[in-house]
């Protein structure tokens, strides 16, 4: 291995310690970790927006056809107006430009999640419950209905749950928490495999003790 | 003599027009975004094969089979496209074939997406009517959310230790309408913090997210009468990477201690490790997200939990705000109405009445 590289490898074992010291408790070596992360991080993302986002979208297509891509001067206008935060006087301009944003976001995903979560979910929801071939369908397909009908009634919030109408509410928070729990084993296990991919570059690459 | 030949000429052309126009035959489907071409025909036969010329002329196979009809949504709007109808004769040992051709065209009203439209009509028709109540002084119920009545018990914690309180806005950027409910969330927390004189630090990963809630912290602190009070720097950008903002805001919690965290907007990967170390340095903490697989993890290392519609609720569930409210009653309206739909859709396959359900699947 050349000198760069195993300079590489022994960097990334200094920094993959440094990290897991903090299961210990707050060091010196992790701050140095954490420092190191968030500032070349930082920079890194400066770099990478700059190639991939503005150069190839806005400053090439200026340059290349500036009469074909007179629209890209909207957003480099909005940019710019954002840019005007840096000036204590000129910081209300940067209002416009959020303005925007958050108004342009919101309306574009009203529609989105109303087709893909609202819509999509009805839909997905209005079976035939006895239309399955066996008996442990029927049942799953009555708690699908059950389930989402207690779920959606959970985020009611016009009316106190009590009584009578608190019944749907404790059984949406049941089937709520049930896929919780599922949820959480299933993530859990992936985060083992992250755990297990670092152990396996300290014991493979570096270390060499497995092949 | 020769009219008489050419009438009865021209009268066999349009006739034999017309009957192979009646045998096989394109139509653009109506009142849809131009991407859709139905094709029918009526001929006697077994098996037919369904040809498209391409763009250079050349015939592609794409149906072979008995039925009568045809739909090609692998068209582009305003395009001519030209098929081929070819039914295998055994009899006579050959074939015939039909040749018919149309062009899809963009409609402005997509008639399959009625559903969607009359939803969201519904909807905010409710909200504008709530909003309007409200502003005329109609006092409506909210249940009670137990989450959020823990943030003036959090906020007054960190006043009490002299601690400050950390105010994680997601990982998400302002385009996230998660992020945005988090905005409103800490808009009424920063008012607080400052009626208390208790100091607010807001980490941000992206630089709109930063600029805004500097404008939200910066109008609360206003509100509540102490502009002076405000810090710009203690509002500050980390970094763009999921896990070095992690690492930075870990670093945070650790070392600046504070007596309430509250960790609201939209999380990923990133949620486990933020609770639990916030957690191990004794905060009261405060979560909610919309990212149904996070809430696992904030459920068992937070103290209270906003549970995904609680996050859209709790502004308006903490401001008080007449438009807020009666934007929340305007979707408990549509979750009134989602229920009825899936009630009605299930007792309609049940009867065996499919067009109900097709009309909420066409809008997808």
């Amino acid at each position: 291995m050349s000198f760069a590289g195993t300079f590489g490898l022994w960097m990334a074992v200094f920094f993959t310690f440094s990290i897991f010291s903090f299961l210990y408790k707050d060091n010196p070596f992790y701050k140095f970790a954490e420092q190191v992360f968030v500032g070349l991080s930082a920079a890194y993302w400066l770099v990478y927006l700059y190639y991939s986002i503005m150069l190839p979208n806005l400053f090439s297509k200026l340059i290349s056809d500036f009469k074909g891509n007179l629209i890209l001067l909207i957003p480099a206008a909005l940019g710019i107006m954002m840019l005007m935060r840096i000036i204590p006087k000129t910081q209300w301009i940067s209002r416009f430009p959020i303005a925007i944003m958050i108004g342009t976001s919101a309306g574009i995903s009203m529609v989105r999640y109303a087709k893909s979560d609202l819509l999509s979910q009805i839909s997905a929801t209005m079976i035939n419950p006895f239309a399955a071939v066996s008996v442990s369908a029927v049942i799953g397909n009555f708690l699908l209905i059950i389930g989402t009908i207690c779920g959606v009634y959970f985020f009611y919030f016009s009316k106190k749950q009590e009584g009578l109408s608190a019944v749907p509410s404790k059984l949406g928070i049941w089937f709520l928490m049930i896929s919780f729990g599922a949820s959480f084993g299933y993530t859990v296990m992936a985060r083992i495999s992250l755990l297990i991919g670092r152990l396996e570059f300290i014991l493979k690459d570096w270390l060499h003790i497995i092949k | 003599m020769k009219k008489l030949l050419l009438v009865v000429g021209l009268f066999l052309c349009v006739y034999v027009q017309l009957s192979a126009s009646s045998l096989f035959w394109v139509e653009d489907v109506p009142w849809d975004e131009g991407k859709a071409l139905s094709l029918e025909w009526n001929v006697p036969a077994e098996t037919v094969y369904l040809q498209k010329a391409d763009s250079l002329g050349a015939w592609d196979l794409i149906y072979a089979g008995a039925e009568k009809k045809y739909k090609d949504s692998e068209v582009n709007p305003q395009q001519l496209y030209t098929y081929r109808l070819i039914v295998p004769r055994p009899e006579i040992g050959d074939s015939i074939s039909f040749i018919a051709t149309a062009k899809p065209i963009e409609q402005w009203f997509y008639l399959h997406k009625l559903s969607f439209l009359l939803i969201l009509l519904a909807v905010s028709f409710a909200i504008i009517y709530y909003v309007n109540g409200a502003r005329n002084g109609k006092d409506y119920f909210i249940r009670r959310i137990t989450a959020l009545d823990s943030v003036d018990e959090a906020i007054g914690r960190a006043t009490e230790k002299g601690k400050p309180i950390l105010f994680v806005p997601g990982i998400g950027d302002l385009d996230d309408i998660q992020t945005i409910a988090s905005l409103t969330i800490m808009s009424h927390l920063a008012q607080k913090a400052a009626e208390y004189d208790t100091e607010l630090i807001v980490p941000c990963r992206f630089s709109m997210v930063l600029s805004a809630s500097r404008e939200v912290v910066k109008e609360a602190y206003l509100k509540a009468g102490k502009p002076d009070a405000y810090k710009e720097e203690r509002i500050f950008y980390l970094t763009d990477d999921q896990f070095g903002y992690v690492a930075g805001i870990d670093g945070i919690m650790l070392r600046e201690q504070p007596a309430a965290n509250f960790f609201l907007g939209s999380f990923y990967a990133e949620s486990l490790i933020l609770a639990e170390t916030g957690f191990s340095t004794g905060a009261i903490q405060t979560s909610g997200t919309a990212q149904a697989s996070q809430l696992p993890f904030f459920i068992v290392s937070c103290d209270h939990t906003l549970i995904g519609e609680e996050l859209f609720a709790a502004s308006a569930y903490l401001s008080r705000d007449p438009q807020q409210l009666g934007s929340l009653k305007g979707h408990d309206f549509g979750k009134v109405l989602v229920i009825l739909f899936i009630i009605m859709g299930v007792v309609t396959e049940m009867a065996g009445w499919h067009w109900f359900k097709a009309f909420f699947e066409g809008a997808q």
